[in-house]
């Protein structure tokens, strides 16, 4: 990178305020922390908003909530839930597969801080990527984790899944969950790079099937500003589903299609030129930079003006 | 594969996609090993940790226990506990309780079973008297008050089910060879296991406790009829023509008993 650029990208940075560039990261922290909230602030205050953990929750006494992962290892040991167990599955299907289902992993999972940490550690020390499992592995960890459930009659998943024992742990009581959240903190580290969340977990495979056809998508409609920096490439989660979209020419759609994006938002966040925002996934429109009126949120017409606001 | 596809299947592709196939799935079966074998061991329940009221068997318990905590939450008395990762107990997650340290209630709108949303407590159980979380045995005759011959009686007291899951029966005190010794007596079909007894036991450890059945109690033989109620039920001697002989007793006035419960001193 020379210095001119250097100096063209602190001065990109300059102009967007720290709030700005860390937005969605901020609204993000805010649900997964109200999110654990509401489970805690039964036990600690005594005010019971949503009972028990997020494989299976009880709001308010009236909406049943179940995650999928957790009742399709059940029923594959040949068990069949109640009633109740199943209007929760369905609800929570449903809302994941029409909003986004891969929403759950970077706006609930608690892991999700965990893993980000352990990435921004991993940046801050400068550590090459490490081990990188092949593109499917989660599905195969999927695969197994329900062949051991059917061949052993049990939950044996459920045994070491560090997602729910971190959150049971939250909820109702560490003892040595913590052990198997640092193994994970540790793992994405010094190991693999965005290797739980991006490579691993059976529970974000299965709201990553959830996220085909959903309607939350990120578009890089404004993808002609692109000047190349790569910051959306460093801080996404699982940036290979960038490429189609930010790289795509012509009539190639700019919306990020892959289910594996976990509409994070972090993309939105990081990129000084407005490249990508958050729309719906038939909103296949591309911002024009040759327009001649430039708009006050046409960053690249901004940029030649020098600095305008 | 849809690379595979759009470079037409090239032999080099195809053994890097095999290969890493390969190598993915030896990766998962060394993993799906050591999880069928540490789920192997988490199943050892230990005696002293019951299950809520209608557990399913400890075997079906562990594949319908999504371990959500719904039945802790709902229970009004903090009886249940989540089982927590690393603890020398049930399952990492499951719900049970200790009857020493908190018994069950027997709540008679039993929360806890209404609150499973997977049915790893029997919505069938209905009303509480039939629940099944073990047998009450009292366990340690020697230490227990009441077989000293006192009338300590607590557990008997405390019952839910008292004078049906446990009584006190009455038998010559031989040490003294005057008082009656009231002796505790489970009937392990009236018990539910709630642990109230083993709560309330006075003595620094309780001399009843509740056990699983399967540890409590033994099992009668099959074909094993107990031939008085066989005569009740088909109302009369199932063996028509039966001799009485006269019983031969040597000398019947020297037994006279030495103590005769309600017969004055």
């Amino acid at each position: 990178m020379t210095t001119h650029a250097l100096d063209a990208q602190s001065l990109k940075e300059k102009k967007r305020s720290w709030v700005l560039r860390n937005r969605f990261l901020l609204l993000r922290r805010s649900t997964q922390l109200l999110v654990l909230a509401l489970f805690l602030a039964g036990p600690w205050a005594g005010v019971w908003i949503v009972k028990g953990t997020l494989t299976s929750s009880m709001t308010l006494n009236i909406l049943p909530l179940s995650d999928p992962f957790l009742l399709l290892q059940t029923m594959v040991t040949g068990h069949w839930p109640e009633l109740t167990g199943l209007i929760g599955l369905a609800i929570v299907v449903v809302s994941y597969a029409v909003f986004g289902g891969r929403l759950y992993c970077s706006w609930v999972c608690p892991m999700n801080v965990v893993t980000d940490s352990a990435n921004w550690l991993h940046r801050k020390l400068d550590l090459k990527k490490g081990w990188q499992p092949k593109k499917h592995t989660r599905y195969w960890v999927l695969a197994m984790t329900l062949l051991v459930a059917a061949g052993s009659g049990s939950l044996a998943y459920e045994l070491v899944n560090p997602v729910t024992l971190l959150h049971r742990g939250l909820v109702f009581g560490m003892g040595f969950a913590w052990a198997a959240v640092l193994m994970v903190f540790l793992f994405d580290t010094f190991v693999s790079r965005h290797g739980w969340c991006g490579h691993l977990c059976p529970m974000g495979a299965v709201y990553g099937l959830l996220n085909t056809k959903s309607l939350l998508r990120i578009s890089a409609k404004n993808r002609e500003a692109c000047d190349d920096c790569m910051d959306c490439f460093e801080v996404c989660p699982e940036n290979h589903v960038i490429s189609p979209a930010l790289r795509g020419k012509g009539d190639d759609t700019p919306l990020i299609q892959h289910r594996d994006c976990t509409s994070c938002g972090r993309c939105i966040d990081v990129c000084d030129l407005d490249v990508f925002s958050f729309t719906h996934r038939f909103d296949t429109q591309l911002i024009q930079p040759t327009s001649i009126e430039p708009g006050p949120r046409d960053p690249v017409a901004t940029k030649a003006m020098g600095g305008h606001k | 594969m849809s690379d595979l596809k759009k470079t037409g299947l090239s032999s080099a592709k195809r053994r890097q996609f095999l290969g890493d196939a390969a190598r993915t799935a030896c990766g998962c079966a060394v993993a799906a090993t050591f999880l069928t074998v540490y789920q192997a061991q988490a199943k050892a329940l230990p005696a002293d940790a019951i299950r809520p009221p209608g557990a399913l068997t400890e075997e079906e318990f562990l594949s319908a226990c999504v371990r959500c905590g719904l039945c802790v939450r709902d229970c009004p008395y903090d009886t249940l506990k989540l089982a927590e990762l690393g603890e020398t107990g049930p399952a990492t997650g499951t719900p049970y309780f200790t009857a020493r340290d908190v018994p069950c209630e027997m709540c008679e709108d039993i929360p806890c079973v209404a609150a499973c949303p997977t049915g790893a407590l029997d919505h069938s159980l209905t009303d509480i008297d039939d629940a099944d979380m073990g047998v009450a045995v009292l366990i340690d005759q020697e230490n227990c008050l009441n077989f000293l011959g006192l009338r300590c009686d607590v557990c008997y007291r405390v019952c839910p089910l008292i004078d049906e899951a446990i009584k006190l029966e009455m038998t010559p005190n031989t040490r003294t060879g005057s008082h009656a010794v009231f002796s505790p007596t489970v009937y392990a079909d009236a018990c539910t296991g709630c642990g109230k007894c083993e709560k309330a036991c006075v003595l620094p450890e309780s001399a009843i406790k509740v056990l699983p059945r399967r540890i409590a109690r033994a099992e009668s033989a099959e074909h094993y009829r107990l031939g008085w109620e066989e005569k009740a039920k088909a109302g009369n001697a199932l063996v028509p023509g039966v001799i009485d002989l006269p019983d031969r007793v040597p000398d019947a006035g020297a037994f006279e008993p030495v103590f005769q419960p309600g017969k004055g001193q």
